[in-house]
């Protein structure tokens, strides 16, 4: 059986890479996919702790969790798609007219 | 009291209030004989209910007297109370027919007088609103009462002042006179402030009844002498006296009728009326009568003095008003009140005609107001002439006229009062002498002989007066004349009433108490119980004294009276032939005289340079340190500082925050990354504790 740590290492390197992402990219649907990857990165830890602890809160987080992604999915993509109607971009820092 | 009685006093000053306010509100658009109607027609009403409400108090019993009517509670705070309510005793009557009768006559002459003037209606709405005042101050029941009218003839008596708002001097005497009172009001106000603190009570009857249980604070000064000395304060600010006195030749800016209305007859006799009213307090204060006798013989003294050096023929008249208050005040400071009041009114009669004719004058010679230029107008002006020498015979105490009459009884008192000295009495002569002395030489350098002024357009010089006539002086149209003459009778017969002590015996109800305390007082000091036969009888109370001591001094006391009345004659006519010889005999005397004299001169005719001593070491300093200390110092270094910096301050520290709020997507990602660093540090920490 594969040991709890494993999972957990990997859910906290899925997350360093998807914060990593958030901060680097300039695209903003790779933002959008990094935030993804960091929402799954935490369903891991939850799925990796329910099993180890028999307990199903943890997969049952997951699902609402899942939910909430979806829905955020359906409303982020559609910012995404007014935003590049508008400024014709999807650079993040060309999406900058609340600067001083 | 008697409760079935009701006079409707409230009328009284209510009549002249509706003529300001219809003048003052609607006049603008009136003719001027509209205007001057409606000013005539609510200061007659006035004159005649009061006339009416005189009538009716003589025939009331002297238990009904002071007869008090309420109209409604003012202020009510615990058990202290003021009302709206009006009083009318012996010493009211006579102030009240003064002010309206004096009122009546004046508002007249100004009818004519003010014709050629813009501002007509204006002027009579404040002519009639400092009627109401006055009225209201002398017929009011209670100190608060006294002192808005104190404060709304002070208001008056600044609109009129500055009715020629456009002249710089005019517009300064008004503000001048209107904060040199505010010094004096300051002191009645607080005295007030006693007042409510040790009696409970601004009503006169409450605190005189109150009073009348002090002692009289012979040996020390104690809360009575404050008052007083507070009172008096009040009373030097509105009647003129050292050291307030400044503001009064200032006040000679304003129309020469409001000089002789409010700076000569009513107004400034307020502080007297104040000191009079006063008398139980003021009788239980030697300390405090014997500063207003000392102030009213400096007054009176001094101001004589720069009268004879003054050739402004309106600055003659307020220097002998100044004088002639300080008279007034002296009489009280004896603690002789009816000699006073009765000053007071003779003195209301040919001050006014003084006033008015000196009025005539100006109007007759095309606004001239240096008598070195007018001369020989009695033979262009003779009723105003003879008017005038009326008038001047009445000041100068000349036997059988009004002003001797007062002015006797006033010296014969300085020096038999049990207050009295003698050298009240002597400096009281001297300034009688000088009041002869300056009063006919402005009768001989205004109508004897050559005329000095200039002919036709030089007149242009004084704006204030000028009414535009030019060429030769002329005589006032009769409108004019007609106060004046009757003014000349009343300054003839005014006195009249004082024979025989009839004058006094009215009052003494008012001043009983006064005669009380002063057998009070005077039980400390038997020699001053003998010489008292005088005052003695009009207490009409019996004497502790052995009878016949008594009459033995009171035969004595008639020849020392008579010897006095007769040194203030030769006084009188002395001062009269000083300046015949002066300005008739020997017209280059005066000249010489000045040359010899030299500083003493100067020093007189620039009135002692109080104004410039008095701006060095009150205005000045004053000035300096508002502007230096309290407006660039404090105001403008702390106040306005404080609240500068602390929106300069705000507004550093929100540039500084704003800079969080970039705008740039990918730093707030930055931000939500390190606060979710921040969190997870924080929970890794406290878990580990």
């Amino acid at each position: 059986m594969v040991p709890l740590s494993y999972y957990l290492v990997l859910s906290a390197f899925l997350f360093a890479c998807g914060v990593a992402g958030f901060l680097i990219k300039r695209n903003i649907i790779t933002i959008f996919m990094s935030i993804e990857l960091m929402l799954n990165a935490v369903n891991l830890s939850f799925i990796a702790f329910a099993a180890h602890w028999h307990v199903l809160s943890g997969q049952i987080f997951v699902f609402f969790v899942m939910v909430v992604a979806a829905a955020e999915a359906a409303v982020g993509l559609a910012i995404i798609i007014a935003v590049f109607r508008t400024r014709e971009t999807l650079n993040v820092d060309r999406v900058n007219l609340l600067k001083l | 009291m008697n409760q079935d009685l009701n006079l409707h006093l409230w009328l009284i000053p209510l009549l002249p209030l509706l003529g300001a306010a219809i003048n003052g509100l609607l006049g603008r658009n009136f003719p001027r004989k509209m205007t001057a109607t409606v000013a005539l027609a609510s200061t007659a009403a006035s004159l005649a209910w009061a006339l009416n409400a005189a009538a009716h108090f003589a025939s009331l019993p002297a238990s009904a007297i002071p007869h008090i009517e309420h109209y409604a509670t003012w202020i009510r705070s615990g058990n202290f109370s003021v009302e709206y309510g009006f009083q009318l005793d012996q010493l009211s009557v006579i102030m009240m027919l003064v002010v309206t009768g004096v009122g009546f006559l004046i508002h007249i002459y100004s009818v004519a007088y003010m014709e050629h003037e813009g501002g007509y209606y204006r002027f009579f709405s404040y002519m009639n609103l400092f009627m109401f005042f006055m009225l209201t101050l002398v017929l009011a029941n209670n100190y608060l009462l006294m002192f808005v009218g104190w404060e709304g003839v002070g208001l008056a008596s600044y609109l009129l002042i500055g009715f020629f708002f456009v002249k710089d001097s005019a517009a300064n005497a008004g503000k001048k006179a209107f904060i040199v009172n505010r010094v004096g009001d300051f002191g009645f106000l607080i005295a007030m402030f006693l007042l409510i603190k040790h009696f409970g009570s601004l009503r006169y009857s409450e605190v005189f009844s109150a009073v009348s249980q002090f002692p009289a604070e012979t040996a020390g000064a104690g809360v009575l002498t404050a008052i007083a000395i507070l009172m008096l304060v009040g009373a030097c600010g509105k009647s003129a006296q050292i050291p307030l006195y400044v503001w009064l030749p200032d006040a000679m800016e304003g129309p020469t009728p409001v000089s002789a209305l409010i700076h000569a007859a009513t107004m400034v006799t307020a502080g007297v009326y104040m000191v009079a009213r006063s008398n139980p307090i003021f009788n239980r204060a030697p300390e405090a009568l014997l500063v207003v006798a000392i102030i009213g013989c400096l007054t009176a003294f001094y101001a004589a003095t720069i009268g004879t050096a003054q050739n402004d023929i309106k600055r003659v008249l307020a220097y002998s008003t100044i004088s002639q208050l300080g008279y007034m005040f002296m009489a009280c400071g004896v603690a002789a009140y009816t000699a006073g009041i009765f000053h007071l009114m003779t003195h209301a009669f040919f001050k006014a005609l003084l006033f008015l004719g000196a009025g005539a004058v100006i109007h007759g010679v095309g606004g001239e107001q240096d008598m070195r230029r007018m001369g020989g107008l009695k033979k262009y002006m003779p009723w105003t002439y003879w008017t005038m020498v009326m008038a001047t015979c009445a000041i100068a105490g000349i036997p059988g006229f009004a002003g001797f009459f007062s002015k006797d009884e006033i010296l014969w008192q300085s020096f038999s009062s049990p207050h009295g000295h003698w050298a009240f009495w002597a400096v009281g002569v001297i300034t009688a002498l000088m009041t002869s002395f300056y009063m006919f030489r402005l009768i001989f350098m205004t109508f004897h002989g050559e005329y000095r002024g200039a002919t036709a357009n030089a007149h242009g010089a004084h704006k204030a007066d000028d009414h535009g006539h030019h060429g030769t002086p002329h005589e006032s149209p009769w409108v004019m004349l007609g106060p004046l003459v009757i003014l000349a009778v009343l300054s003839v017969v005014g006195g009249w009433v004082g024979i025989n002590n009839r004058f006094e015996h009215f009052l003494s109800p008012v001043i009983q108490k006064v005669s009380t305390a002063e057998m009070r007082s005077a039980e400390h000091n038997p020699a001053a119980i003998a010489s008292e036969g005088a005052t003695e009888e009009t207490t009409g109370e019996p004497h502790t004294t052995p009878i016949n001591e008594s009459e033995e001094g009171s035969a004595h006391e008639k020849e020392l009276e008579w010897t006095l009345m007769g040194i203030s004659i030769l006084a009188a006519f002395g001062g009269w032939g000083l300046a015949w010889v002066f300005y008739i005999k020997r017209p280059d005397l005066p000249d010489r005289v000045t040359a010899t004299l030299g500083g003493v001169y100067t020093t007189v005719l620039n009135k002692y340079y109080v104004d410039e001593i008095y701006r060095a070491v009150v205005v000045s300093p004053l000035v300096t340190g508002s502007t230096k200390v309290l407006w660039r110092g404090i105001d403008t270094g702390v106040i306005d500082a404080t609240v500068n910096e602390a929106g300069h301050g705000a507004q550093e520290i929100s540039d500084g925050v704003r800079r969080q709020q970039s705008g740039n997507i990918r730093s707030y990602a930055g931000w939500v990354a390190a606060g979710a660093a921040l969190v997870i540090i924080y929970m890794v920490w406290m878990g580990t504790k």
